[in-house]
């Protein structure tokens, strides 16, 4: 199942539910505010590290680039996907759950 | 009835009185409309000349993160208007400590903001200023008027 997380990991819990409730092997992308999730050295970096163990975690990367967050301040492992790879994403999983 | 104080008021010097107004910015960028909202307000505050200055906590020091491109989003890039505000003479930028090391980010990681001082013969000084959440919280008592976005 491919998630999709719009909402920065600081101000909503919706990653942390995601995260909670996604099985392993699901794809995870983040998306708008929830990039902030793909940045080293914050708060949230090891619950996102640690959920990189059983899913795939994916950025869009124009969301990233509008809020300045280039790949020397993300962690790495995380895949950058553009608009197509969001699309690809969408139509390879069966199901997409946003976590709105 | 309360009193007024007279005496605690501020008198600019064409007779008008100067409030203290504090914009608190909590928001990320880009997401909502909220900072947009915001920077559109300082401005109108600073336009009538009244003591204005800024607050960025939680994640509303993002907006201040340098080298934001929205060019392949689509979206309009707010980004830029930051470094006007010093023109305008937004000149106190508070950002809070604790929000940036939850964010993994330092003062280098913020755009270089600056104004200019007049009495001291236009010497370029910082506008962004780093700032404890007790020492925020001082400064919140202080003002007259806070408003959120």
């Amino acid at each position: 199942m491919l998630h999709t997380v719009n909402k920065s990991p600081f101000d909503s819990h919706s990653l942390q539910t995601c995260l909670g409730l996604a099985k392993a092997g699901s794809d995870i992308l983040l998306i708008e505010d929830a990039v902030y999730a793909a940045m080293s050295g914050t708060a949230v970096t090891s619950m996102v590290e640690s959920a990189m163990s059983s899913s795939t975690i994916y950025a869009l990367e124009s969301d990233l680039r509008a809020r300045g967050i280039g790949s020397e301040k993300m962690i790495s492992g995380i895949n950058l996907v553009g608009y197509d790879g969001f699309v690809e994403l969408a139509v390879t999983n069966d199901k997409v759950q946003s976590w709105l | 009835m309360k009193q007024i104080d007279w005496s605690s008021l501020v008198i600019n010097e064409s007779g008008k009185v100067v409030k203290k107004f504090m914009y608190v910015n909590r928001h990320a960028p880009h997401g909502t409309i909220y900072p947009l909202e915001g920077l559109e307000v300082v401005l109108i505050g600073a336009a009538f000349d009244q003591d204005v200055s800024m607050a960025f906590i939680g994640d509303g020091v993002f907006q201040l993160n340098k080298g934001q491109d929205t060019a392949d989003s689509g979206m309009k890039n707010v980004a830029p208007t930051y470094g006007a505000l010093g023109d305008y003479e937004v000149t106190k930028l508070y950002v809070e400590q604790e929000s940036l090391d939850e964010r993994g980010l330092e003062l280098n990681d913020l755009m270089n903001l600056t104004w200019e001082d007049e009495e001291e013969n236009w010497a370029e000084k910082p506008s962004i200023r780093v700032v404890s959440r007790a020492q925020l919280s001082d400064l919140l008592e202080q003002q007259d008027v806070i408003l959120n976005f």
